[in-house]
């Protein structure tokens, strides 16, 4: 069991700055991200797009933003557990929120900060009828080791970077059959991808189709065949014992609905006061909160983060009192 | 009335919205029905990041071309038909009065 002081659901920009502004209280914290990477939005999303409404920088790319972060929070070492969603939340005897991910990790604290942006990044699903029945049973969203494939046939779907990385590596050696489908004919990978991909193709070791899309799946129990439609020239049957699409990432509320907190339009309300929803314990921060004037930006997550976290101190110490101490006084000093 | 247009929207229960446009505020269709409370995401905000604004253009407009982005974010998209675009990517311009759209079905 993790123990910490404040356990933060989401590690976006947000749930960052948390970490230091807890840590000056010397308050610690816990990191939960579905994702397996820190930074939210800012890492998944745009991590080379330039933000010019972070104050005092001009402009500073997403990424190197996040890259800050990290450094500023790095003094009050923050615990992370990456890759895992955050999945359920009870209360033990001792007044403490046990929160339990979906792969089972449990971690204990006595307030929660849910900094969930705009909710688990999930995989792309294709629109194909019955497509649920056969998840883990050939049709798999993300390549975790390609092992997994070997001597099997494999189809993949999507034009970018992670479809074409893919069919390559697999085809080099690993399945016995690779097919990347694609809606268009142009692919939008990196050029020297885009190239081999192709050069493998012409020898044979790539099936390429184009212009096409993936309309149904079959299988009993596991997936065998997929129904393939191209723009013009009808459908073709491919059997398959394994279809991989890759159609990025998006955003979904998840887990956080379920937890008795009041959400409206996919967001949790909270009092501006403190940034507390309606159980007590549990904060709401950054893009997944709402309240009258709420807007979406970095800038005001930091100050929600920065109100909360004095909020959260109370709860925790509710006879100790807390002064205001600028950073210029002492510096930072981390744990 | 100068830079005003009318665009019609059709919602994914095939309900008619006619709105009346700006043309004058670089507004583009993603936040024109945004701010007509459709039920547009918009997540990345315009960037043609997201395909959360994908709408297929039902009128024979003659809407400025594709950008490669556009192209690349729709290949992350489902339900494309040859007339899809990014709303966010469609800017309001007189030339578009009377151009109808129908908001394309959300993923899983
Ligand atoms: C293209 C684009 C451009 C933008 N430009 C700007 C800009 O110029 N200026 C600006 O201020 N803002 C901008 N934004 C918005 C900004 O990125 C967000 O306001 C910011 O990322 C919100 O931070 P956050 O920490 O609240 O949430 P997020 O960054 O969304 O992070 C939330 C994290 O929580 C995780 N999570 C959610 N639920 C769970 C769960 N149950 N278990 C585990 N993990 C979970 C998610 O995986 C995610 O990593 C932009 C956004 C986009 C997409
Ligand atoms: S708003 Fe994101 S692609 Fe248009």
């Amino acid at each position: 069991m993790i123990q910490t002081d404040i356990l933060i659901i989401g590690a976006g920009p947000c749930g960052l700055f948390t970490v230091f502004e807890a840590g000056l209280l010397k308050l610690r914290c816990h990191l939960i991200d579905a994702l397996p990477q820190a930074g939210g939005q800012c890492s998944e999303i745009y991590p080379k797009k330039p933000i010019y409404d972070i104050p005092a920088y001009p402009s500073i790319l997403a990424g190197d933003l996040v890259d800050k972060l990290m450094e500023q929070a790095a003094p009050f070492q923050p615990g992370f557990t990456l890759g895992e969603r955050a999945e359920t939340i009870e209360k033990d005897a001792e007044d403490q929120f046990i929160l339990t991910t979906n792969r089972g990790t449990k971690h204990r604290a006595p307030i929660i900060a849910i900094a969930g942006g705009l909710g688990c990044f999930e995989p792309r699903k294709p629109p194909v009828p019955g497509l649920a029945a056969f998840e883990d049973r050939g049709v798999e969203y993300i390549i975790k080791d390609p092992e997994f494939y070997r001597e099997k046939r494999v189809v993949i779907s999507g034009g970018g970077d992670s479809a074409l990385d893919w069919a390559i590596f697999l085809a080099e050696g690993v399945a016995s059959h690779v097919t990347l489908i694609h809606r268009r004919q142009e692919f939008r990978g990196h050029l020297d991808s885009v190239q081999k991909a192709m050069d493998l193709a012409q020898a044979g070791k790539i099936q390429l189709l184009t212009d096409s899309e993936v309309t149904e799946a079959h299988g009993d129990g596991a997936l065998k065949t997929l129904v393939v439609k191209h723009k013009t020239e009808g459908e073709r049957t491919l059997e398959t014992d394994h279809w991989v699409p890759l159609f990025g990432l998006s955003p979904k509320l998840g887990p956080i609905s379920d937890w008795n907190l009041n959400v409206t339009k996919n967001a949790v309300e909270v009092d501006t006061f403190d940034y507390s929803t309606n159980i007590p314990g549990i904060y709401a921060i950054g893009d997944i909160n709402t309240y009258p004037g709420k807007l979406k930006l970095i800038l005001c997550g930091f100050h929600e983060a920065t109100l909360m976290v004095q909020s959260a101190f109370k709860r925790i110490y509710p006879d100790k009192n807390l002064v205001l101490k600028y950073t210029t006084v002492n510096g930072v000093n981390g744990f | 009335m100068d830079h005003i247009i009318e665009v019609n929207v059709i919602d994914r229960d095939g309900q008619l919205h006619k709105l009346e446009a700006p043309t004058d505020m670089g507004m583009n269709m993603m936040e024109l029905c945004k701010s007509a409370e459709l039920p547009v995401e918009g997540t990345c905000g315009g960037m043609a990041m997201c395909a959360s604004c994908h709408m297929y253009v039902d009128s024979s407009h003659d809407v400025p071309e594709k950008s490669d982005d556009e192209e690349d974010m729709l290949d992350e998209a489902f339900f494309v038909e040859d007339n899809s675009r990014l709303g966010c990517q469609i800017y309001l311009a007189d030339a578009l009065d009377g151009l109808t759209v129908r908001l394309a079905p959300v993923g899983q």
